[in-house]
């Protein structure tokens, strides 16, 4: 299992301002090992986001997001207290969901 | 009778068990991609076919969205992109990156409508433009930013 995403959400008017980073090494399926052998690839493919349970965020992912990938969205109509979860899915069928709740900023 | 099938049916909306499946390789995610719309447009090896695979056409410049990004990477493995979509009742992102070897870096759909800015770090492998394609009313639009990349993210 992989380690915990951090989760921060913070209030600035209506407005809920996520970041998230999640652990993961992305790999590209065209970066070679110490050996010369391609290392497969292994990424996260899905992410979604809720937002006192309404999805928000549903998102599909390449190879071209970087190692531990950051993201951040600010999502109108939100507030301090609603709980956000977010949730991941990798090419190998790994998961992992963490949550949070939104605070005042 | 088929077994994976009955536990499968058994196992209803259970997620852990469904994890558990996946993790014996009994369901495979790549099917769940298979019946997937943009499975194109991601496996797309051309700019070209990447936005056709999101049918996104020719979109049109906008100044209501916006992309912000560095002028020069100095490290293409961890290219920092901001997105700011002011044109109301946006429903879909994509980011391309015009040069990397799978052009279509991700692509988010806003069911809300509500999300008006999107953060993301990208690898690049080398310069190129980025593109950020945004979906709002069945129209498409698009913004772009030439990035200069010192070290190619992707091979290694």
């Amino acid at each position: 299992m992989a380690d915990p995403m951090k989760i921060r959400a913070r209030l600035k008017g209506d407005t809920a301002d996520i970041r998230v980073l999640m652990s993961h090494p992305m790999e590209t399926g065209q970066r070679k090992d110490a050996a010369g052998k391609l290392v497969p690839a292994h990424y996260i493919q899905n992410i979604s986001i809720t937002l006192a349970g309404k999805t928000v965020v549903e998102g599909q992912l390449n190879t071209a997001v970087s190692r531990n990938p950051v993201f951040g969205f600010k999502v109108k109509g939100a507030k301090a207290g609603d709980k956000v979860v977010i949730h991941w899915v990798d090419t190998n069928g790994d998961q992992r969901t963490d949550e949070t709740t939104v605070t005042a900023g | 009778m088929n077994n994976t099938r009955r536990t499968l049916l058994k196992a209803g909306t259970n997620g852990a068990v469904l994890a558990s499946l996946f993790a014996a390789g009994i369901l495979r995610p790549v099917r769940v991609l298979a019946a997937d719309p943009r499975r194109a447009a991601f496996e797309a090896t051309g700019l070209a076919d990447a936005l056709r695979g999101l049918s996104a056409g020719t979109p049109a410049e906008s100044a209501d969205l916006v992309l912000k990004a560095p002028d020069i990477a100095e490290n293409g493995a961890v290219v920092p992109v901001e997105v700011i979509s002011n044109i109301p009742g946006t429903t879909s992102l994509s980011i391309l990156v015009d040069n990397n070897p799978l052009p279509l870096a991700l692509h988010v759909e806003f069911s809300g409508g509500g999300v008006t800015e999107t953060v993301a770090r990208l690898k690049m492998a080398k310069t190129s433009a980025v593109r950020a394609v945004a979906q709002a009313g069945g129209k498409f639009y698009v913004a772009r930013h030439e990035i200069k990349v010192t070290i190619g993210g992707c091979g290694g």
